[in-house]
């Protein structure tokens, strides 16, 4: 169980890491997420069928950053609300990636040559073993490169962007370009974690990404909540750290039986709204404190 | 490389009959800018007067891009850039506001912040962002402020206080020369002390690195003092242009009367008369 956690959690950091590039670099709650997320579980699970399952991943890389420019250029160039043209490019994409699986919700990947099988195959470990180690390579692999891409000019350009638009905006920075860029990371990375977890899991379901943004910001918020926030490298390490402690959770919630399996989402909800709103008890108990000694004295 | 060739016949920055109202055809139509012409001279340090909506801030919108005029051109260094976008024009011309908020990311360091400034579009994009070679003449800059800053290059902005926030928005918008600066009393929300030295430094910086300038401010005294000629602007307008040998032994007193004999009225600007 804690095995089965740890692998999810490894795989889905990569989605934690999108949600925490559009969520906290750029500062924009990004709802594209569901879709994109789908998006990238619909496309690896046909190239996987079709006997590409390595391109597959690719591809679905570049199909979320498809769908993050979509909305990018929704916010940018037209002017549409950043919640609603997440929304927007969401629910467009739900017949897109019905499109994309044949106009059917199901695809099973049983007996297909998938990314986990053909490793499994090669490597001399147990199925566990590999499917923890391709969890440990993967979400190494992004975060180094997300790492070192944030500390290049250009990234530099996307954390300037969500830190402080207006002083972007009167600089000779474009402004719009440069968040399109950040939102088509933080799709194509969430997309990826889409396609990979399609091959883990060996089928794909066009409702796989409901609620995929709320377990996105959690991991980031446990993250930030053991880690703080401070750097943008310590800041994807902690959303990583978040997604597998988040899983921990998951399963030690399920473990103990109270909740059965539908429960998932609403434990993922309270989570993450317990998580948001520290900040504002803890200023409500500072203040309840502060007011009860003023009392006491006078 | 702007600046290189010698005889120059261009002025750095032409206005030519700009205006700009805003809200047309609603009741709450306004005109900001009203046939408005101004050369400003390579060597220039421009101090602009002027009350609350006589068209001071929308004069600098104007040049930096934030909307399009109605009608009139700009030319910078004899290139038009009326219709330019604003990041087009950025990279030519530097701005700072009354916010010390507004200039600097705060959750970027200061190297950060400076490096950004520094390498705008002149660098490979995947390039690092902060280059080590970069590293001493930030410091050195920082170091002339004598604030301290030099030896906390990895600190966030945001822990900065306004004085040293507004200090260094002043290097980034300078440090990669730009061909004009504009300061649109970027002093104001400051107190007294720190203002006259973010002041200081503003000068020293102006100077140094000859950056024609033009600085909107609500101090009269502080706009005779400062830089080689004042401008005055009233309802959208360029009521007064002083140059220096007149602005020479001129005080406040004339300075009003000035206007006054302008719009056959007295001032009733409190801003600027409490500011004397």
């Amino acid at each position: 169980m804690v095995l089965s956690a740890l692998q999810l959690g490894l795989l889905y950091s990569l989605l934690a890491m999108g949600v925490y590039i559009s969520f906290r670099v750029l500062n924009t709650p990004d709802l594209t997420a569901e879709g994109s997320f789908t998006l990238g579980v619909a496309v690896s699970a046909m190239m996987t069928v079709a006997g590409h399952p390595f391109l597959g991943l690719l591809l679905a890389f570049l199909a979320g950053m498809g769908a993050g420019l979509i909305t990018g250029v929704l916010q940018t160039k037209l002017g549409i609300h950043p919640i609603l043209a997440g929304i927007l490019t969401m629910s467009g994409l739900y017949t897109v990636n019905l499109a994309v699986m044949g106009a059917s919700a199901n695809v099973t990947l049983l007996d297909k040559q998938t990314l986990f099988r053909i490793l499994i195959k090669q490597l001399p470990f147990t199925k566990d073993v590999v499917r923890v180690l391709v969890g440990v390579v993967l979400a190494a692999a992004v975060l180094a490169v997300l790492a070192w891409f944030f500390h290049t000019h250009l990234g530099l350009c996307i954390r300037a962007t969500g830190n402080n638009e207006a002083m972007v905006r009167s600089s000779s920075i474009n402004a719009d370009r440069i968040r399109n860029l950040g939102l088509m990371i933080s799709n194509g990375c969430i997309a990826l974690c889409g396609g990979v977890i399609a091959q883990y899991q060996g089928y794909a379901d066009i409702s796989g990404g409901v609620g995929i943004m709320v377990v996105g910001l959690a991991s980031v918020i446990i993250g930030e909540v053991l880690l703080g926030r401070k750097g943008v490298t310590l800041g994807l390490i902690s959303a990583v750290a978040g997604s597998v402690i988040y899983r921990l959770i998951i399963a030690l919630a399920l473990s103990t039986n109270i909740f059965p399996t539908y429960f998932l989402k609403l434990i993922s909800a309270t989570i993450v709204a317990i998580a948001l709103c520290i900040p504002t008890v803890k200023e409500r108990l500072h203040v309840a404190h502060v007011r009860r000694e003023g009392k006491r004295r006078a | 490389m702007w600046h290189t060739y010698a005889g120059r016949e261009n002025a750095v920055l032409e206005i030519r009959d700009i205006s700009k109202t805003f809200g047309k055809g609603t009741v709450n139509e306004h005109t900001a800018l009203n046939h408005v012409s101004l050369k400003v001279e390579n060597q220039d340090f421009i101090t602009i007067l002027g009350s609350n909506g006589a068209g001071k801030s929308t004069l600098f919108g104007a040049i930096v891009g934030s909307f399009l005029v109605d009608s009139g051109s700009i030319l910078l260094d004899g290139d038009d850039i009326t219709y330019l976008p604003e990041f087009r024009r950025a990279r030519r011309i530097g701005i700072l506001f009354q916010d010390p908020m507004k200039g600097t990311a705060p959750d970027l360091t200061i190297e950060e912040n400076l490096s950004l400034a520094y390498n705008q579009e002149r660098r490979f994009p995947l390039s690092k962002a902060v280059r080590k070679s970069d590293l001493a003449l930030f410091r050195e800059e920082l170091a002339s402020f004598g604030m301290g800053l030099e030896d906390r290059m990895k600190m966030k902005v945001g822990l900065l206080s306004g004085g040293q926030r507004q200090a260094m928005t002043l290097l980034m918008a300078t440090i990669a020369k730009p061909q004009l600066l504009l300061l649109d009393e970027h002093t104001a929300a400051l107190d007294p002390a720190t203002a006259e030295k973010v002041m200081a430094i503003t000068v020293k910086i102006v100077e140094e690195r000859h950056i024609p300038t033009m600085m909107i401010t609500h101090n009269m005294n502080m706009a005779l003092k400062t830089g080689n000629r004042t401008l005055m602007l009233d309802d959208g307008e360029i009521i007064l242009d002083i140059d220096a040998k007149q602005r020479d032994g001129m005080g406040v007193e004339q300075l009003m009367s000035l206007y006054s004999g302008k719009k056959g009225k007295g001032m009733d600007n409190d801003r600027m008369l409490l500011s004397v």
